[in-house]
């Protein structure tokens, strides 16, 4: 797990987080504290509310009932500029999302330009540095659709990463690529990881799971069924959904 | 007026590989002779020659055309009412101008004022869903007789009373209701997750649609916009019913004088001059598109 252990409360809490699509109940009381620094797996079967749980907390959906707090701070309470509340969190999506009309080094200071009112020489020297940390400095003037599937999922991420997020959320970012492509977008992860970045990720990679997770949830029925560090939830996970769902999931071979 | 077919879309990654289409002029007739080759090619242009040579010996055997030909293709009567009909002429074209830079503008913002999400902008949405539904209801020629001859009569200080302004006016509100419609399509076409991605770098919402939404929503459109303007150009020959003298008013004047209809061949002809290249320009365009976004995915 990670290093700073001096307690000064949890980065991000879900307090009892309820969210329905019409009578569709999605969430049904999400309980979740994850302390700074930490990587939280979400795993669980496809509909289960993982991309919902995300969305919720980049505030792009609104909550039915609970409460979300970042550092403490109620950001699902009336009167908070959501917009604020979104600078301070980046979420990338499966289907990397892009914006096809514009160049990569576009897409990645549109956020800070726009949003954030910073000059465009400033936005991008940053996106080099970020671009190339990430082995994309070359793809800077090229538009999405001119590149792989695993380089624009690495472009997204470095978008996200724009605005310096406390918290990074990622949703199945690996779903949509080749097998081949996955590995790139994996290591670029797993080095945010090492940087210390506190992240939430929907993922079926389990063994990557198993590798960069500090703890692991599985959810069910809109809930966090069980909560633990890898070694414990998959080699003895106490739910027998849980089991279920991972005896299904080493059947795929995903394990 | 009509609109022609749905709007575009994007053609989505699953074109890939995909022979691209040649970019001609005159798409589906030149394709069709590179495609066939030139046996093929000469049938077409037998059965083509027996076709319209048989329609013109047809007609031109009619016991009535004699007198038909003197009536509306008359070498004299053409040339004695072109002068007036080209500058009845001139002044579609000017109205024509007018109309296209007010409806792309109007038409957009009744499009976003549709598109915007939450409850603050309820009255704006309203305010668009009333507006589309109301002027897309009444007919064009209703709506240029309302407003050409009502309000004038009215005599309200202030508002102009050129039966110009007013047909411009009815053209504009009618056909920026349509395009409307056509923007909104577009917007509906783009993926949520594009407005979501661009919402979670911080944008407002209005940014997100500024600066990652409408750009592909117009790009989406661009064919089916290209087609009404093709419209337009014919419809404004309507405005001819408030008195304008326009290229359809002074073919009326003529024949009212002479009793010849050849006026109206004159204005027909100027008509088509401008919307066959304009009509070929679309086609060319939209086989251009569709053919770069095949193109351009990996
Ligand atoms: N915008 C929406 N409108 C209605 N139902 C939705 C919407 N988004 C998700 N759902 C439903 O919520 C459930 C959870 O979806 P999701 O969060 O995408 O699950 P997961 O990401 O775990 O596969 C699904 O049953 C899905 O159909
Ligand atoms: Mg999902």
């Amino acid at each position: 797990m990670s290093g700073s252990e001096a307690h000064v409360g949890p980065k991000l809490e879900l307090d009892d987080v309820h969210k329905s699509y019409g009578d569709k109940r999605v969430l049904n009381g999400i309980d979740l504290s994850i302390a700074d620094q930490e990587v939280i797996c979400l795993i669980g079967p496809s509909g289960c509310g993982k991309s919902t749980l995300l969305r919720c907390v980049d505030l792009l959906d609104p909550i039915n009932g609970g409460e979300i707090r970042l550092d403490g701070e109620a950001i699902t309470a009336r009167g908070v500029d959501a917009n604020e509340v979104r600078r301070r969190i980046g979420i990338v999506f499966q289907s990397y999302n892009l914006f096809p009309h514009m160049s990569v080094l576009d897409n990645v200071t549109l956020g800070p330009r726009r949003a954030l009112g910073i000059e465009r020489a400033e936005a991008e020297a940053r996106a080099m540095e970020l671009l190339e940390r990430f082995g994309l400095a070359d793809k800077a003037n090229d538009y999405p659709n001119r590149m792989s599937g695993g380089q624009n999922q690495r472009a997204a991420i470095v978008r996200s990463l724009m605005g310096d997020p406390e918290i990074l959320l990622l949703d199945e970012v690996t779903s949509a690529l080749d097998p081949e492509l996955v590995g790139e977008v994996l290591s670029v992860i797993r080095d945010l990881a090492d940087r210390g970045l506190t992240m939430v990720l929907a993922t079926h990679e389990m063994g990557f799971a198993r590798d960069v997770a500090s703890r692991v949830c599985f959810l069910h029925e809109g809930r966090v069924l069980e909560a633990a560090p890898p070694a414990e939830l998959f080699g003895a996970p106490q739910h027998d959904r849980t089991k279920q769902f991972l005896a299904r999931v080493i059947e795929a071979g995903r394990l | 007026m009509s609109l022609h077919g749905p709007p575009s879309r994007g053609t989505g990654p699953d074109t890939n590989g995909e022979q691209v289409p040649r970019r001609r002029l005159f798409a589906g007739v030149s394709e069709f002779f590179a495609e066939e080759g030139a046996k093929a090619g000469a049938v077409a242009v037998a059965s083509t020659i027996f076709f319209f040579g048989g329609a013109a010996v047809l007609i031109s055997r009619s016991a009535n055309w004699p007198s038909v030909r003197d009536q509306f293709f008359n070498p004299d009567d053409f040339s004695a009412s072109a002068p007036d009909v080209l500058e009845g002429f001139w002044l579609n074209i000017q109205l024509f101008f007018w109309a296209m830079l007010i409806i792309p503008v109007l038409a957009l913002a009744i499009a976003v004022m549709r598109s915007l999400r939450g409850p603050a902008f309820m009255p704006l949405r309203i305010l668009a869903v009333v507006y589309t539904d109301l002027f897309r209801g009444i007919p064009l020629y209703l709506l240029i007789v309302v407003l050409g001859f009502g309000v004038p009569a009215l005599q309200l200080g202030g508002l102009p009373t050129s039966a110009a302004f007013w047909g411009i006016a009815a053209l504009s509100l009618s056909y920026s209701a349509y395009t409307a419609e056509i923007y909104r399509s577009g917007i509906d076409a783009v993926p949520e997750s594009q407005r979501s991605s661009a919402r979670a770098i911080g944008l407002t919402q209005w940014q997100s649609m500024r600066f990652a939404v409408l750009p592909q929503a117009v790009r989406n459109v661009v064919p089916a916009l290209m087609n009404t303007v093709v419209s337009l150009q014919k419809d404004v020959a309507l405005i001819s019913i408030l008195g304008i003298r326009d290229a359809v008013r002074e073919a009326e004047i003529y024949k009212t004088r002479t009793f010849n209809y050849t006026s109206y061949i004159v204005a027909t002809l100027l008509f088509l001059a401008i919307s066959i290249p304009l009509t070929r320009f679309v086609d060319y365009y939209t086989a251009r598109d569709r053919a770069e976004r095949s193109q351009s995915q990996i």
